[in-house]
């Protein structure tokens, strides 16, 4: 009898032993999650951080009408009035540095960006005013302390005199620093210092937009098709299993489809975000047929009898009931498809939407490059204004990606609570 | 009173099969303008697949088939000339479980009418929803809750609407499979309350499990076991002499 209860008690201890095993494993396995999270998360800070903010120049121009004519102003010379605004600088401060050394301290781009400030305010003409131009990416790093004096001399050949000028500017609060905010307003440009997010970002809604609107009705009509059109049976099992592997396609496939039919065989244009809507919408597509299905076959019978028993037929029980009390589920599986074909780049690059753009896309079928695209380009380039900038890009992917979640969430929850109380 | 009726619904040697199983074994029975029929009999014996005959709910079990001839207003409702929606507006049926639509209770009981084109204007869909309300006694519950959701009522109030729905369609037929078994006895006495006020209007026909209930609702009785009607006639006759050991049994509590 006593040895009976020692054995019980020995076989629960053993029990609960297993019990704390399995608590412990489980938590290490969520640690571990979290782990790599954090990892992940500070590496994209760490990234990212130096493309938060731009460096400017703090120049005074003479938009002088000896090089602007007020008839013709975008053909002025822009180069002259950079140049003039140097030499008064460097003569002012009494420098020996040449004129073209202190040109390369600045973005390359800089005689365009004093012509678009004209030609968007032709009042400017005949007048002297300051300007902020971007430090070139080079100097952009020094001036964050991202790059030694000790490289920038033995790599770039700076001399002596142009740092210590560069330092008395920054001593008189000519260099400032300031929110990269246009790295979201404008288009990629080959210098990173005037490189910006916009055309990826067009080019990923235009994307979407052809992606949503190829497969959602396409997504929609296969389940009313398998589910209450065609009767159980060989036929529908043999559809559900092929939808099944087709989301297992691996998505450089759906490009290659892409560039052997839209492109090749239907002559839509390369790199253009209709493409690439089309290739990720059939990406998508088999991904919200299976999530459509569920929430069409979650809808009770009994709903169903109810609008048959009134005499509605069949596709009145369908658009009237079933489909509205499947709609959150069919919403939820969407965006979270449409997430997915927005954070893809594999098939948009055998489509050419990975080709350099600099103009922003003014439809669906000029080209441009998408967000994940646009990362990979940046990524791949030499310039660290570039990995920087790529970091921002992948923060603004993210920042769409926890967006389009949390509209799922959203709608999930109102389009519930809509069911049970409208 | 049962003399001047007229037959309302004839079946003549209905079977049911589902697949290679038989459900319903060569049943003949009539339903009368104006009653209240019960079908009873132990679970298993078929009494649901005959009530869904009647209005051609079978039709969406895949693999279910009826044999024999079920008319209405002596019309083949298997026939040819037999539109399966407008029969279901003439026979109407209210289910075991509240299955209200997941819309307003306005929306619930204006649904039919609508889509059968019955009001021509909001006026009119109104008041069918009012008078339908009312005669399933649920309207002075209701009246201020119209825009919100079915689903927010009690229990009982649901299967109140559901017969609500099913009679705003004016129907002359109304089945219920056991409308009170997910319900308390209190909202079972207002649904047995509200069957004899509509018995009046319609002829009913109700599927019960309570031998008590069935005394106390229907005119009729109908005893079905094993796929097979064994005995049918007036309740009063069939509980104080009825011709089969099995009916007599089952009503005794003996089995079932
Ligand atoms: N959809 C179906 N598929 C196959 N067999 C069915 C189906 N529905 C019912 N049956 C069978 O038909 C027979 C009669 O079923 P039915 O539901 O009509 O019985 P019932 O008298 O209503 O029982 P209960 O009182 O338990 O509701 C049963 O043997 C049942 O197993
Ligand atoms: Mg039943």
């Amino acid at each position: 009898m006593i040895r009976e209860a020692k054995a019980t008690r020995d076989y629960d201890r053993k029990r609960h032993r297993y019990d704390g095993w399995l608590h412990g494993v489980s938590l290490c396995a969520v640690m571990l999650g979290v782990f790599f999270l954090l990892v992940l998360f500070l590496i994209i800070v760490k990234v990212s951080l130096p493309g938060l903010t731009q460096s400017y120049f703090v120049l005074s121009v003479d938009f002088s009408e000896e090089w602007i004519e007020r008839g013709d102003i975008a053909s002025g010379r822009y180069r002259k009035v950079l140049k003039s605004g140097f030499s008064e600088l460097l003569e002012g401060r009494g420098s020996e540095v040449r004129v073209r050394d202190f040109g390369k301290v600045l973005s390359s781009r800089s005689s365009h960006i004093l012509r678009e400030m004209v030609v968007s305010d032709p009042a400017l003409v005949g007048r002297r005013v300051e300007v902020r131009l971007p430090l070139s990416d080079i100097w952009d790093q020094v001036n964050k302390g991202l790059l030694s004096w000790e490289s920038l001399k033995v790599h770039r050949g700076v001399g002596e005199s142009l740092q210590l000028l560069f330092l008395e500017l920054k001593d008189d609060g000519l260099v400032e620093e300031h929110w990269n905010v246009g790295v979201l307003f404008r288009g990629d440009s080959r210098f990173p210092e005037v490189a910006g997010l916009y055309g990826a970002i067009v080019g990923s809604f235009y994307a979407m937009l052809v992606c949503f609107l190829v497969s959602f009705p396409l997504a929609i009509a296969t389940v009313l098709y398998t589910e209450e059109l065609v009767p159980r049976g060989r036929f529908r099992d043999i559809i559900d299993v092929n939808i099944n592997n087709l989301a297992s396609v691996p998505s450089v496939v759906f490009g290659l489809l892409g560039l052997a039919f839209f492109i090749g065989s239907l002559g839509f244009p390369r790199s253009s975000p209709f493409v690439g809507g089309l290739v990720l919408g059939l990406m998508s597509l088999p991904t919200m047929v299976i999530a459509a299905r569920e929430a069409v076959r979650r809808v009770p019978v009994s709903l169903r009898e109810a609008a048959l028993s009134v005499g509605a037929t069949r596709q009145q029980s369908v658009f009237h009931h079933v489909l509205p009390s499947a709609m959150p589920g069919i919403l939820t599986g969407t965006i979270i498809a449409l997430a997915r074909a927005l954070g893809e780049a594999a098939p948009l690059l055998l489509i050419g939407m990975n080709a350099f753009v600099s103009s922003d896309p003014g439809g669906v079928m000029d080209p441009a490059t998408a967000l994940p695209t646009q990362i990979l380009i940046w990524s791949d380039s030499p310039e660290r204004g570039f990995v920087a900038r790529a970091g921002i890009a992948i923060v603004v992917l993210i920042g769409f990606l926890l967006l389009m979640n949390g509209l799922s969430i959203y709608v999930r929850s109102r389009w519930s609570s809509y069911d049970r109380y409208g | 009173m049962e003399g001047l009726s007229r037959i309302k619904v004839e079946c003549r040697g209905v079977s049911a099969f589902y697949g290679e199983t038989q459900a319903l074994n060569e049943v003949n029975l009539s339903i009368y303008d104006h009653e209240v029929m019960a079908l009873i009999g132990p679970s298993g014996c078929g009494k649901s697949t005959f009530l869904r005959s009647l209005n051609r709910m079978n039709d969406l079990v895949s693999g279910c088939r009826i044999e024999g001839e079920i008319s209405l207003d002596g019309e083949d409702i298997y026939g040819r000339g037999m539109d399966v929606t407008r029969l279901r507006t003439r026979v109407g049926m209210v289910f075991q479980k509240p299955n209200p639509f997941s819309k307003s209770v306005f929306e619930n009981v204006a649904y039919g009418p609508r889509i059968h084109g019955m009001a021509s204007n909001r006026s009119e869909l109104e008041g069918i929803v009012e008078t339908s309300l009312r005669r399933a006694s649920l309207w002075e519950e209701v009246k201020d809750r119209m825009k919100q959701p079915g689903s927010s009522l009690s229990g009982g109030q649901q299967q109140r609407l559901c017969i609500a729905r099913a009679i705003a369609l004016n129907p002359e037929v109304i089945l219920m499979d056991e409308p009170c078994s997910a319900l308390d006895p209190i909202a079972t006495a207002r649904i047995e309350e509200l069957i004899a006020e509509l018995r009046g209007s319609y002829s009913l026909v109700v599927v019960t499990h309570s031998i008590q209930q069935a005394a106390r609702i229907s005119d009729r009785v109908a005893f079905f076991h094993l796929g097979k009607l064994v005995e049918d006639g007036l309740t009063g006759d069939i509980y104080n002499d009825p011709k089969d050991d099995r009916t007599l049994g089952y009503i005794t509590g003996r089995f079932g």
